[in-house]
């Protein structure tokens, strides 16, 4: 069992890089926004890629 | 009116049958209501943007109402004068400015506005986050101006307006993130301990090495004691406050039992006797952290809706200097001063009118619905707005001598009146809490005296065992889960009493202009006295009035659903009164019966003609007679019929004239109906109610509400009605709903039941664990689960409220 003493200390390394991490998630605003990430990815953009896209420059 | 045939497809409101404004989308022609919709849905067509229509999963607003008058004055927002308090500068050209986005409904609008915006030439970076509402606006000044932005998301049907980032945003986000990495060090800090502490339960059956042991003892003490230090710092923070203001709070046991717990522990780890605690320390925190979060989440939402509507509107008033006109701000006007309003543009200031006469919207101030006219020498109030015709005015009064100001005081005078029920609520846990130390005292005397070893564990059991977080959970857990639900329905509660209170209502008080009525005018009844159609006759009406700016002209025009006018010469307009104009070589008059009478030479018969404010006439005859009422909204007759049901007495207090009000009255069977009241009438007559001792809940949109709103027991402010009324309310109602007025007095009830039962509960568990901890039966490690039992239990008693069905029943 002796491994615990060493296994247990590394644990505790391994919590202070997990608050760090968190630390870091909600410095960044990874945090600010909930809800929108979650729908944004199923709306990825593939215009480009079809072939009829009638009147896309219409204002550019 | 015709039966609608079908729904908009942009909006889902009904589509008029005689209507037809249609648009193209993926291949198959669909129906649109308005002539806004139809514009809007063009746009995000025209814009390759189709795919919105696909993704989205809620119905746009009406585009009808929103568009024309909001944009009107997007120009000043170039202005850098006013730029200053919003725009950030990056350097030279490019800026940055925080928007508030009204008008998104589902994710598929934050797609749709942010690709829109993104295409626009001269937009470096356009992001919307979708649980504020709130976007992220950076361009390049030389390619674009602000003004266009805000038109090309005005054209898709969203309203953007800036937002001072200084105020509220940065506050917000401050404690959000704070309170964000307080969770997160006691959530990861109790997993720790309680993975050590199950490591050591079973130690104590299976048999542990001792050194090891106190190895792990020793590392939950070096876990917890940040958890303690950081994470549960607010409620310290909060208990001294407490003190200080020498009050008893649900912080100040809170407090004791976490550093009671943690000392002891603390203790038995360094002299290695006894229990340790730590697993509870960390666990009650990161529980109570996350309650007060979702607190924390509900409360910032409430104020940002309130700050939307606090918009940056630039207070603006245009100077005349002899024939020169500038354009200064409010602030720097003084008395004497000569300013032109035109037409669209609210009063900047209590004036006298020197030069035109014009019709003033006056609607929000006195509750009156329709427009007055004022001439030469009649004095005009701040924030009504004109509407036919340019005015020039001499500044008289200037802000705190201004009418409008004086309804501000009212307001602030009746707020320190209100009832402080949320203050009772306090004092009663105050004595709790002394009641609940003054037993912990007493028996940790007698055991000192009886059995010293013994004490300070018992002292803790106690302590733990009493704990009142499931009582301090009972309340807020109940009004989160119950608010949260309200939200959904768009009935947002800014005042946490609000709830409690709502149950108890005995009264409720409707204002009608806005709030029992949509405040819009409609054609309800059509008369023709020659012989032509009713849609020729429109047609007519419809050419002359295109050309005013007057409200009944404009729902004239609005009612009439052909597409052609007729070319009309020689328009001419009395503020007012009526106009007149050529058509075909044909004279024609339209306005009220006296303006007719003394245009023509025949007679008109004065009871035919008393029913209809408009009149449309030709030099031989009279033609037809138009009656414009302001329609109820649909919601309101079922709303009174549901608090008639709930014996609840509903009650009318109108500015507006006797007869409009008796007709609202009747047709919804109201139970008392007040007309003609100044904004201290109202206030007199609501004391008159409430000394009978009712408890009244009072509906209201306008400024001439806000003091009667914040003098009622509890108040709900219509979402579209002005800021003064909202800031004065406990409760929004977004929706514009009223039924949701009854859904939330259901709501309301069955929260407070829900209360009753968690205070039940907690007290019960607290009464009969006591004397057992007392006595010494009950470990310490017995009644922290004792403790986290039972304030399991009220959460999910309290997570009942958020099953929609519990309670709504009946009117959904």
């Amino acid at each position: 069992m002796n491994i615990l003493y060493m296994l247990i200390p590394l644990g505790l390394v391994l919590l202070g890089v997990a608050i760090w991490a968190f630390m870091w998630a909600v410095r960044s605003g990874q945090f600010d926004d909930l809800e929108g990430p979650a729908h944004r990815i199923l709306m990825d953009d593939d215009e480009p890629k079809q072939p009829d896209t009638p009147l896309q420059n219409k204002d550019k | 009116m015709t039966e609608p045939e079908s729904t908009c497809f942009h909006c889902s409101l009904p589509v008029p049958g005689d209507i037809d404004y249609a648009v193209e989308i993926d291949g198959k022609s669909r129906p649109m209501c308005c002539p806004g919709c139809q514009a809007v849905a063009q746009a995000i067509i025209n814009n390759g943007l189709a795919d919105f229509y696909k993704y989205r999963t809620e119905s746009n607003k009406s585009s009808a109402s929103l568009i024309p008058d909001e944009l009107i004055n997007l120009d000043l927002y170039d202005n850098p004068v006013i730029q200053q308090n919003f725009v950030h500068a990056i350097d030279a050209d490019v800026k940055q400015a925080s928007l508030i986005l009204e008008g998104i409904v589902c994710a598929a609008c934050v797609w749709l506005s942010e690709h829109h915006v993104e295409k626009l030439p001269g937009v470096i970076h356009f992001q919307v986050n979708y649980s504020t509402h709130r976007a992220q606006l950076e361009w390049d000044e030389r390619r674009i101006k602000l003004s266009q932005i805000l038109k090309a998301i005005g054209d898709i049907g969203y309203l953007a307006h800036p937002l001072d980032p200084n105020r509220q945003e940065q506050i917000f986000k401050k404690e959000r993130s704070q309170a964000i990495r307080r969770i997160a060090v006691a959530g990861l800090g109790a997993m720790q301990v309680m993975m050590l502490a199950v490591a050591l339960y079973a130690g104590e059956y299976e048999g542990m090495d001792a050194n090891l042991q106190r190895f792990l003892r020793w590392v939950s003490l070096f876990i917890t004691t940040p958890v303690l230090l950081y994470s549960a710092r607010p409620f310290f923070v909060a208990a001294i406050r407490d003190l200080k203001m020498r009050g008893l709070g649900m912080d100040v046991p809170v407090v004791l039992a976490i550093s009671g717990a943690f000392i002891a522990s603390a203790w038995a780890t360094i002299t290695n006797t006894g229990e340790i605690y730590f697993d509870s320390v960390t666990m009650f925190t990161f529980f109570l952290l996350s309650g007060r979060f979702l607190e924390m989440s509900a409360r910032q939402r409430a104020g940002r809706a309130a700050e939307e509507l606090v918009k940056l509107i630039p207070a603006m008033a245009t100077k005349l200097n002899g024939s020169d006109q500038q354009v200064v701000a409010v602030s720097e006007l003084s008395c004497g001063d000569v300013i032109i309003v035109k037409p669209g543009e609210s009063i900047p200031t209590d004036s006298i009118v020197v030069r035109g006469s014009s019709s003033i919207d006056e609607s929000l101030l006195t509750g009156e619905s329709m427009p007055v006219v004022y001439h030469k020498n009649d004095r005009v109030i701040a924030g009504s707005v004109n509407i036919e015709n340019v005015l020039e005015l001499k500044v008289e009064a200037l802000g705190a001598d201004t009418v409008l100001a004086s309804i501000q005081r009212l307001l602030e005078r009746a707020q320190t009146e209100k009832p402080k029920l949320a203050v009772l609520a306090d004092k009663v846990a105050s004595y709790f809490v002394f009641a609940l130390l003054m037993v912990a005292v007493i028996v940790g005397s007698y055991w000192w005296w009886a059995d010293p070893q013994q004490a300070f564990w018992i002292v803790i059991s106690v302590l733990v065992v009493t704990c009142p977080c499931a009582l301090s959970l009972a309340t807020p857990t109940a009004l989160t889960a119950a608010m949260g639900q309200l939200t959904k329905l768009g009935m947002l509660t800014t005042r946490g009493h609000a709830l409690e209170t709502l149950a108890k209502v005995s009264h409720v008080v409707f204002d009608k202009t806005g709030t029992l009525t949509e405040g819009r005018l409609v054609l309800s009844k059509t008369a023709i006295f020659a012989d032509k159609s009713e849609q020729q006759c429109l047609q007519i009406a419809s050419s002359i009035e295109q050309f005013s700016e007057h409200p009944i002209g404009k729902c004239l025009l609005h009612s009439y659903a052909g597409n052609e006018l007729f070319s009309v010469n020689d328009v001419e307009n009395e503020a007012g009164k009526g106009m007149r104009g050529v058509i075909n070589n044909t004279l024609y008059f339209i306005g009220n019966a006296d303006h007719i009478r003394s245009q023509v030479s025949y007679d008109l018969n004065d009871s035919t003609f008393k029913e209809y404010q408009v009149v449309l006439a030709d030099q031989k005859q009279v033609l037809a007679g138009f009656k414009f009422t302001d329609k109820i909204r649909a919601s309101a007759v079922q709303t009174i019929q549901q608090l008639n049901a709930l014996n609840i007495k509903t009650i009318i207090l109108s500015g507006d004239q006797q007869t409009n009000v008796d007709q609202v009255a009747n047709q919804l069977q109201v139970t008392e109906a007040y007309a003609g009241l100044t904004p201290d009438k109202k206030l007199e007559k609501l004391t008159e109610i409430q000394q009978q001792g009712a408890i009244v809940a009072m509906v209201g949109d306008g400024i001439n509400d806000a003091p009667v709103l914040s003098k009622a027991q509890v108040s709900i402010a219509m979402g579209q009605g002005t800021q003064l009324a909202q800031a004065s309310a406990d409760m929004i109602l977004l929706s514009e709903n009223l039924q949701h007025i009854v859904t939330s007095i259901n709501v309301g009830r069955s929260t407070r039941a829900i209360i009753r039962q968690n205070l039940t509960w907690a007290l019960g568990y607290n009464l009969v664990a006591l004397p057992l901890a007392a006595i010494g039966w009950v470990a310490p490690w017995m009644a922290a689960i004792g403790m986290s039992a039972s304030s399991l239990i009220v959460v999910l008693n309290a997570l009942r409220l958020t099953v929609p069905d519990n309670s709504s029943d009946g009117n959904s």
